[in-house]
């Protein structure tokens, strides 16, 4: 049983077409055009419950509408929503005690008290007795490696220890559903490392259902083993990680050291030279004939040492959002 | 309903500890409440100079609006105004989203987040004062009098409550409304005059269009002991209606909210 279900989701928004300067806001005044854009088109998966899904797209993709979509915060042009059994933009108060939202560039704490405060509100909001909102703090804190920082005014916090205290706030009612928009934007690698274990280990604790859009991609690679990729309104793919690259990148890397320095022409027979630095030489070589022609690698020339890997995803990422249109 | 009460305390007691970092703030509140009122009362008293009187209301009469006035200025310092005003700030930073995720009365939420201890002398004054002039001008408690200007004053705040949060709430399509609420405030500053005083034109706009008469004047008759009972029922009917009616506009503001982009 599905806990987030989407059926040919749509937002279409309507904006105003004005050209620049007093010329084009004068004429805009008189005469108002709009224009629809199709922010989300068409967009159906289902998730399960317990599932840590990622979820990928450029800028502009459609990805944060979307999520407001399934949060209930924005009304669908078109399509079905469904979240743990409810209609999100009815927002009634069963559904949004199971769910929660943490954006990494808004905040809900409020800035000139402590975090304990906030989670003070959220927890009366929620209608946790104090007892019980004790205990979750102390687990979630221990779980974030919160200890001071809680009493301390939040804007006397670094940007670090601020996200992991809205984690917090975002997580005090416990949701079955986390909608998680950027949580580690602007945090240094370690503190990316500590949300995104976090973020693992809360999954597998309490069994709940992340999805989970970032523009690191370390986030995606170490927690996702589905990612939803959307691309310009349209779901273009919904999968396994593994598979995801193998598609956009057919071919894998390969690293040679070699004896002594050879020209390109010599490796035109094994695959196609990506690099050449003196001794050191990098071909891609498509993935079926990857053992024969290392094979023949290692038999023909002088090798030093050999490595194989995947080109990193964010480069197969960052291609495809270059190219713009996907084959 | 137990849990809007808890989150209402939990709410203001933050709130609190967040303001009274602040005592000195307390002193000059009142310094400058009470230097704002003598202002009032004098002007006031320059109309009753020679013999004269306001809209047919005596002096005391007129003291008791002053008086009802300087209460709501004192509520609307202490309630309104600090919660309304964020609204304004949610909208444009797009933290009105986790009001909405929130399985609490957004409404709710946004007018009752904060309590703001420095309205509190000007509730003190106004109440010291409507309960002299009240006295001085012979009016008897007498148990349905009581009652009466309770309910005006609960009618009244309710209508204050309304005009505000329609304003507020209308920053959801224009983003920058805070202009317009100091607008209100300046209009609703007639409320400190009985509505009689002004001229035909004027007390129509102040009874039908910005319902300032039941603000102040319609409580001050009762408090007086001589509010009609079409008055107290209008009263009423405009307050039950303001309230629907921003309850109203607030669910229809909604649907155009989209929140800001990020």
């Amino acid at each position: 049983m599905a806990i987030v279900r989407a059926q040919g989701l749509g937002k279409t928004y309507r904006v105003a077409d004005k050209q620049p300067g007093l010329a084009g806001t004068l004429r805009h005044f008189v005469n108002r055009r709009e224009r629809l854009i199709a922010a989300v088109q068409d967009v159906s998966f289902s998730i399960e419950p317990g599932e840590f899904v990622g979820f990928l797209g450029a800028n502009g993709a459609g990805k944060t509408t979307t999520l407001k979509m399934l949060t209930g915060l924005i009304h669908p042009t078109s399509g079905t929503v469904e979240v743990a059994g409810c209609q999100p933009q009815r927002r009634e108060a069963d559904f949004l005690g199971q769910i929660t939202l943490v954006m990494g560039q808004k905040q809900q704490l409020i800035w000139d008290l402590p975090p304990l405060d906030s989670l003070r509100v959220n927890a009366a909001v929620y209608g946790i007795p104090p007892e019980e909102s004790r205990r979750r703090i102390a687990e979630l804190a221990e779980m974030l490696e919160l200890g001071d920082e809680l009493r301390r005014p939040v804007r006397k916090l670094s940007l670090g220890q601020r996200m992991k205290a809205e984690l917090l706030a975002a997580l005090l009612h416990r949701p079955a559903v986390l909608f998680l928009d950027e949580p580690t934007l602007g945090l240094d690698v370690n503190a990316q490392a500590r949300v995104r274990s976090f973020l693992a280990d809360y999954n597998r604790r309490f069994g709940a259902t992340v999805l989970l859009t970032s523009h690191y991609m370390a986030d995606i690679t170490a927690l996702c083993p589905r990612v939803l990729l959307i691309h310009e309104g349209r779901l273009f793919y919904d999968g396994s990680l593994e598979t995801l690259t193998q598609r956009l990148a057919p071919c894998r890397e390969v690293r040679l050291e070699l004896h002594a320095p050879l020209g390109a022409e010599a490796f035109a027979s094994y695959g196609e030279v990506e690099a050449i630095e003196g001794r050191e030489v990098r071909l891609l070589i498509p993935r079926e004939r990857l053992t024969e022609q290392v094979g023949r690698l290692l038999a023909d020339l002088a090798v030093v040492d050999l490595s194989v890997s995947d080109p990193p995803i964010e480069d197969i990422i960052g291609r495809l959002f270059h190219q713009g249109a996907l084959a | 309903m137990g849990r809007y009460l808890t989150t209402l305390k939990v709410f203001w007691i933050a709130s609190l500890t967040a303001e009274l970092e602040y005592q000195a703030n307390f002193l000059i509140e009142l310094v400058a409440t009470a230097g704002n009122l003598v202002g009032s009362i004098f002007v006031l008293s320059l109309f009753y100079g020679r013999g004269q009187s306001l809209g047919g209301w005596s002096w005391e009469g007129a003291l008791v609006v002053l008086g009802v006035y300087t209460l709501l200025e004192g509520i609307t310092s202490t309630l309104l105004q600090p919660n309304l005003s964020t609204i304004v700030a949610h909208v444009r930073t797009g933290s009105l989203d986790f009001v909405l995720l929130k399985p609490i009365d957004s409404q709710f939420w946004l007018s009752a987040r904060t309590f703001s201890p420095w309205g509190l002398p000007g509730i003190a004054l106004g109440a010291g004062l409507i309960g002299y002039a009240a006295w001085k001008a012979g009016a008897t408690p007498a148990p349905l009098t009581l009652l009466g200007a309770a309910l005006m004053l609960v009618a009244s705040l309710m209508i204050l409550y309304s005009l505000w949060f329609v304003l507020a709430a209308s920053s959801i399509w224009f983003v920058k409304i805070w202009n317009a609420t100091e607008v209100l405030r300046s209009v609703l500053v007639a409320g400190r005059f009985p509505v009689s005083a002004f001229p035909a034109g004027l007390r129509a706009f102040f009874t039908f269009i910005v319902p300032v008469a039941f603000l102040t004047t319609v409580p001050a008759e009762a408090i007086l002991g001589r509010a009609s009972g079409p008055w107290l029922l209008a009263g009423g009917a405009v307050a039950i209606a303001s309230v629907v009616a921003s309850r109203w506009f607030w669910n229809f503001a909604l649907r155009f909210y989209t929140s800001a982009s990020s």
